[in-house]
């Protein structure tokens, strides 16, 4: 992992669960920043996962348990689409905060998966 | 509405239930389903790794673990499914789980066979320390179940009331 990656990345997941939060609890329904914000959650996330994947080519090694690592990165890749699959199905503002929520997850999960790749 | 309730027909009845429906169904319960299938999520991902990878050093904690997962999933699909009973159930155990082990990985750890009180280490699980290595969540979550549940009581209690008004 790249440190200053990872730090956008947790600033990124944090605003955005802020956002959907914050338009969750005012009522707004899901709506295409909402969502947007969630694709780019996932979009940063799929960067993560090919960074992992090449950074041991360039001698970035992770120093914890790669597996570990790898059951972090795919659960963390799930959370996003169903989020945004449930607020597809479920258009009520309740739906907007579950983005939040899941944006708020991703967040921790980075902080986890940095943590394990640099312990 | 009370006028509505006390005509007998199935009709009448129907919008009383369709509203209940609609403020347990789609209200903040679904946030705290969601919040409880990432907290599931986590619990069973982390203690099937833990198994996994080194069941001998914690089996107590890690089988504690596990068992906390599962009635996570429970807990979500009982939620999610409105299955009000099953729901009270687990989520009771979650809050008795989360106090009996707190308590025990820091007053006694070796009784659960932990080496060390990091709620980020390696053989924390997601009750020791009160759940403080997923920010507490564990803790906070059993209480506003219950608090969410009992909320949700009086509507089915409203409901109980216009059935009784039609027998």
């Amino acid at each position: 992992m790249i440190a200053g990656f990872t730090v956008a990345q947790v600033i990124v997941a944090c605003v955005a669960g802020l956002l959907c939060t914050v338009l969750g609890l005012a009522r707004r329904r899901p709506n295409d920043l909402t969502l947007g914000a969630l694709v780019l959650v996932e979009v940063l996330l799929l960067a993560q996962l090919v960074i992992a994947l090449i950074s041991p080519a360039l001698g970035n090694h992770p120093v914890g348990s790669v597996p570990l690592f790898y059951v972090y990165l795919i659960s963390a890749l799930l959370i996003p689409p169903l989020a945004v699959f449930w607020a597809l199905i479920e258009r009520t503002r309740w739906s907007t905060v579950v983005l939040g929520v899941a944006a708020f997850a991703i967040a921790v999960m980075v902080v986890r998966m940095q943590q394990i790749w640099t312990p | 509405m009370s006028g509505a309730q006390n005509t007998e027909t199935p009709e009448a009845a129907a919008p009383v239930t369709e509203a209940r429906t609609r403020r347990t169904g789609s209200g903040v319960g679904r946030v705290l389903v969601a919040v409880y299938a990432i907290l599931a999520l986590a619990a069973t991902g982390r203690s099937v790794f833990q198994i996994i990878d080194r069941f001998g050093e914690a089996p107590v904690a890690f089988l504690l673990s596990a068992l906390a997962g599962v009635i996570y999933i429970v807990a979500t699909i009982a939620l999610g499914a409105r299955l009000r009973s099953l729901a009270l159930v687990t989520i009771s155990i979650e809050l008795i789980g989360v106090l009996v082990v707190g308590t025990l990985s820091l007053v006694a750890p070796a009784l659960l066979g932990l080496h060390s009180l990091d709620p980020f280490g390696r053989d924390s699980t997601v009750w020791s320390a009160f759940g403080a290595g997923y920010l507490l969540v564990p803790l906070v979550l059993p209480v506003l179940g219950l608090l969410y549940l009992r909320g949700g009581r009086s509507g089915g209690s409203a409901r109980g009331a216009a059935r009784k008004a039609k027998a």
